[in-house]
Order: structure tokens, then C-alpha cells, then sequence
């Protein structure tokens, strides 16, 4: 199997290629169009900002690429964010696989933003292992998806909210799977399962 | 739900752990990466390594080092110590660390914390106060605590969240080492003060003091060092005494 991270200004590339090295997996990080194209399975990692990382994405014409693959591809935190229609991180259009929209948390007493720490996570439909029902995950954002029909799990701070999300052959979690201890290496297995 | 979190803290001088650990089951304990692997498995939820080293030549082994963390370590970790720019910021995410803490140098420069939670985002910007009440107001100390400063514990608090801090790291300097637990009064302040999270630090010497924290502070996380190092407190007994006092524990 040939596996491949996009290589952008995503912050948390490095994490990503740890975990795999830890499972053990071969992988490659490239921009290279023809190499991602030709890949058995792409990872699309996100840490950062909506809008620069959409403009970085379209300036090298990622975001055409993106859209048109037809392996599995799986989306991480913001790479999950930007595959929805638009984001209301600095008023931000963004891939549209996802037909949703990106919302902001808005903060409570108890609960404050950034969401960040180890929540649980409900399998709705889910192409992740069933043995992650419940399981905690690591997330860190201040941005959300809702829950839709898209919606593989669920988790709930001052909202119920979409966890991870598949449509045809796009996959995303918003939590860290690379961050997650031994559940997050579950969900990369179950990602690379599929 | 979201659970609270325990944060082991190291200290690391020269890519060693500092404080002595009482650990039989290690074989080095001085090896920030096999101490930090040993506290993951162990059911901590985040770490934190803070550079103690005197310069910056000694400073440069720890980017060499945060990597080797990242490697090995399957939850997420921050870093600090001797950071006063962006420039000293990307090589410690760039290896995988997942958030940087500042402190004295956020003091002095207050617009390093809106420079670089423009660049890496809030998420990953933890503002550090050292804290002791002088005059029954509670003043920020920096230096390790060594200096006070003109700067106030909940307006700077509220400063740094402006400015784009995404959590803040208080320690009680008036609680820190006594092993009496956290200071609660300032907690539960800067909980109802602020809307990001906040990490309680500082006299942790039972298991009690963390429902405290949690409880009457309202801290979304603890941190504490000796205790774990030393082997007082371990973290799967932490934990399962947390849950049984129906605190939400991963």
C-alpha cells in the first residue's frame, strides 16, 4: 500500500508521521501532484489557520487535487474543517466535499474555548473500529462541524457535535488521532483498514 | 464529556530530567523521553517539559530532544522555557511539540503572545504566571519566581487571553512545594474570570487536592511534578480515585 501525507503548512505534519512510524506503516510526505494522485491512501493533516492554509492550498492548486481524488483520503482537525463548504474562521471557503458549514464555539461559564483535552467519542454509522465507541480522544479546536448526515461519531461540548464525518471515499476525524494514545492508533488502523 | 486533565510536569536541564525520581521500574530516570513514555501509559493526559538549561547554546539540544519526545510519546505535550520569540517557536512545533508555554519573557514582552498566537494559533499558546499574594493582592513573579513584577495575577491573566493566549498555567508560588494543595481562591477567580482553560499548579501532596482543583477551583486541568516523580502519588490510583469521586477522568 502506498500512503501519503500532504505536505503544506499543516503544523502538525511531524506528529502524524510519528504515529505511523510507530504503527510500523510506510508512508511518504509529498506536494508532488502526480505522486498523491497515484497513492493507495492520502492523509490530509490541519493544524493552523482556516483561511491562510486555504489560501497556501490554492496558490499551489492543492485544492483541485483534493477534491478530485478518488482513494480514501482521511482529513485531521483542520484538514477535516477545510473539506467542508465554508468556515466561519475568518469568513473562509473552503474544499466542499463536506456540504456543511464550520461554526464557531461559543464559550459558557464551565465551558471554555479552545475545546481542548480527552473527550468521548459515539459511533453513529461509523467506518471506525467499533471497539472506539465511547473511547476518549484528544481534540483541541475552537471551531466546529455540526452533527449531519455525514456525521461517522459524536461528541458533545456545549453542543453535540460531528467527531468524525465519511462521505464516498473522504474521511475525516476532528480530534487527533496522532495524539490519541492507543485509541488514535485505532482510528489510523481503522483508516488504513479501509 | 470533556475530562479533566493530569499533567505531569519535568523539568529539564542540559536534555536531562532534573528533580530526583524514585521510579524502580525505569531504567534511566533521568531520560525525559523514557520518564514521559512511562507517565502516557500511565494514563497522564498531557505533559510538560519545561527547559531549565542556563543558555541558549545548552537551549539548542532541547529542539534535538522535543523530537525524540514526539516520537516516542502518543499524547500531546508542551513545551517551555528560554522562549522570547516566533523564530524560537517553530522548530519546537516543527519537531512535534503540540503547544509552547512562555512566561518571564511574556512579561517583558507582552506582544510576543499576540505575535505568536497569530502565527501558530491560540491553541497552542500557553501563558505561564507564577503568582504569590503579597499585600493580599496576587502579583506576578517571573524569573522562576524570583522577581516580582508590577503586574497583577487577573488582570495580566485577562491580558494574556486577550492577547491570544488559548490556556493559562497558574502556579501558587505561596502553595508550590508545601504539599497543601492548590490554591483555590485564585482558581475559582480565574475561572469565572476567563473564557479559556485553566491548568492549576502548585502544592499538590494528595489525591484530595486534586477534587479541590476541580471541584472548588473549577481548573480544567492539574499539573504537579514531585509528587509523580517521587512515586507519592501514582497516576492509575490517581485516577481511579477520581472517577470514584465522579470526577470526569479518562
Amino acid at each position: 500500500m502506498k500512503l501519503i501525507i500532504i505536505k503544506y503548512n499543516a503544523g502538525n505534519i511531524q506528529s502524524v508521521s510519528f504515529a505511523l512510524e510507530r504503527l510500523g506503516i510506510d508512508f511518504h510526505i509529498t506536494d508532488n501532484p502526480e505522486e498523491i494522485m497515484n497513492a493507495d491512501k492520502v492523509i490530509f493533516p490541519g493544524v493552523g489557520e482556516a483561511s491562510t492554509t486555504m489560501q497556501y492550498l490554492r496558490d499551489r492548486k492543492l485544492d483541485q487535487l483534493i477534491v478530485n481524488l478518488k482513494q480514501p483520503l482521511l482529513g485531521v482537525c483542520l484538514g477535516m474543517q477545510l473539506m467542508c463548504n465554508y468556515s466561519e474562521e475568518n469568513n473562509t471557503e473552503c474544499l466542499g466535499i463536506f456540504n456543511e458549514s464550520v461554526r464557531l464555539f461559543h464559550p459558557t461559564l464551565d465551558m471554555k474555548v479552545p475545546h481542548m483535552g480527552w473527550n468521548n467519542l459515539t459511533l453513529s454509522n461509523s467506518w471506525l473500529d467499533p471497539a472506539l465507541e465511547n473511547q476518549y480522544a484528544y481534540f483541541v479546536h475552537s471551531y466546529y462541524v455540526p452533527v449531519n448526515s455525514l456525521t461517522s461519531a459524536i461528541t458533545e461540548y456545549i453542543t453535540p457535535f460531528s467527531a468524525a464525518m465519511h462521505k464516498d471515499n473522504f474521511y475525516a476525524v476532528q480530534f487527533h488521532p496522532e495524539k490519541s494514545a492507543n485509541a488514535g492508533e485505532l482510528v489510523l488502523k481503522s483508516f488504513l483498514k479501509l | 464529556m470533556l475530562t479533566k486533565r493530569i499533567i505531569p510536569c519535568l523539568d529539564i536541564k542540559d536534555g536531562r530530567t532534573v528533580k530526583g525520581v524514585n521510579f524502580v521500574n525505569i531504567r534511566d530516570a533521568g531520560d525525559p523521553v523514557e520518564l514521559g513514555a512511562l507517565y502516557a501509559q500511565q494514563g497522564a493526559d498531557e505533559l510538560v517539559f519545561l527547559d531549565i538549561s542556563a543558555t541558549n547554546e545548552k537551549r539548542k539540544t532541547f529542539a534535538a530532544l522535543v523530537k525524540d519526545i514526539a516520537r516516542h510519546i502518543n499524547i500531546p505535550f508542551t513545551v517551555g522555557g528560554g522562549i522570547t520569540s516566533v523564530a524560537d517557536v517553530a522548530p519546537l512545533l516543527e519537531a512535534g511539540a503540540d503547544k509552547v508555554s512562555v512566561n518571564t519573557s511574556a512579561v517583558e514582552n507582552p506582544q510576543l503572545i499576540d505575535e505568536l498566537s497569530k502565527a501558530f494559533g491560540a491553541q497552542c499558546i500557553v501563558l505561564a504566571i507564577d503568582g504569590r499574594k503579597i499585600d493580599n493582592t496576587w502579583t506576578v513573579h517571573t524569573h522562576g519566581g524570583k522577581h516580582p513584577t508590577e503586574k497583577k495575577l487577573f488582570t495580566w491573566a485577562k491580558e494574556g487571553q486577550e492577547r491570544g493566549a488559548g490556556e493559562i498555567l497558574f502556579t501558587s508560588m505561596d502553595h508550590d512545594g508545601t504539599k497543601n494543595g492548590f490554591a483555590i481562591d485564585p482558581l475559582s477567580k480565574l475561572h469565572s474570570l476567563l473564557q479559556i482553560p485553566l491548568i492549576a499548579s502548585g502544592g499538590a501532596g494528595n489525591m484530595g487536592h486534586f477534587i479541590d482543583a476541580f471541584v472548588l477551583g473549577k481548573a480544567d486541568a492539574a499539573l504537579a511534578a514531585s509528587i509523580f516523580h517521587f512515586g507519592e502519588i501514582k497516576i492509575p490510583d490517581l485516577k481511579t480515585f477520581l472517577k470514584g469521586q465522579k470526577i470526569n477522568i479518562r
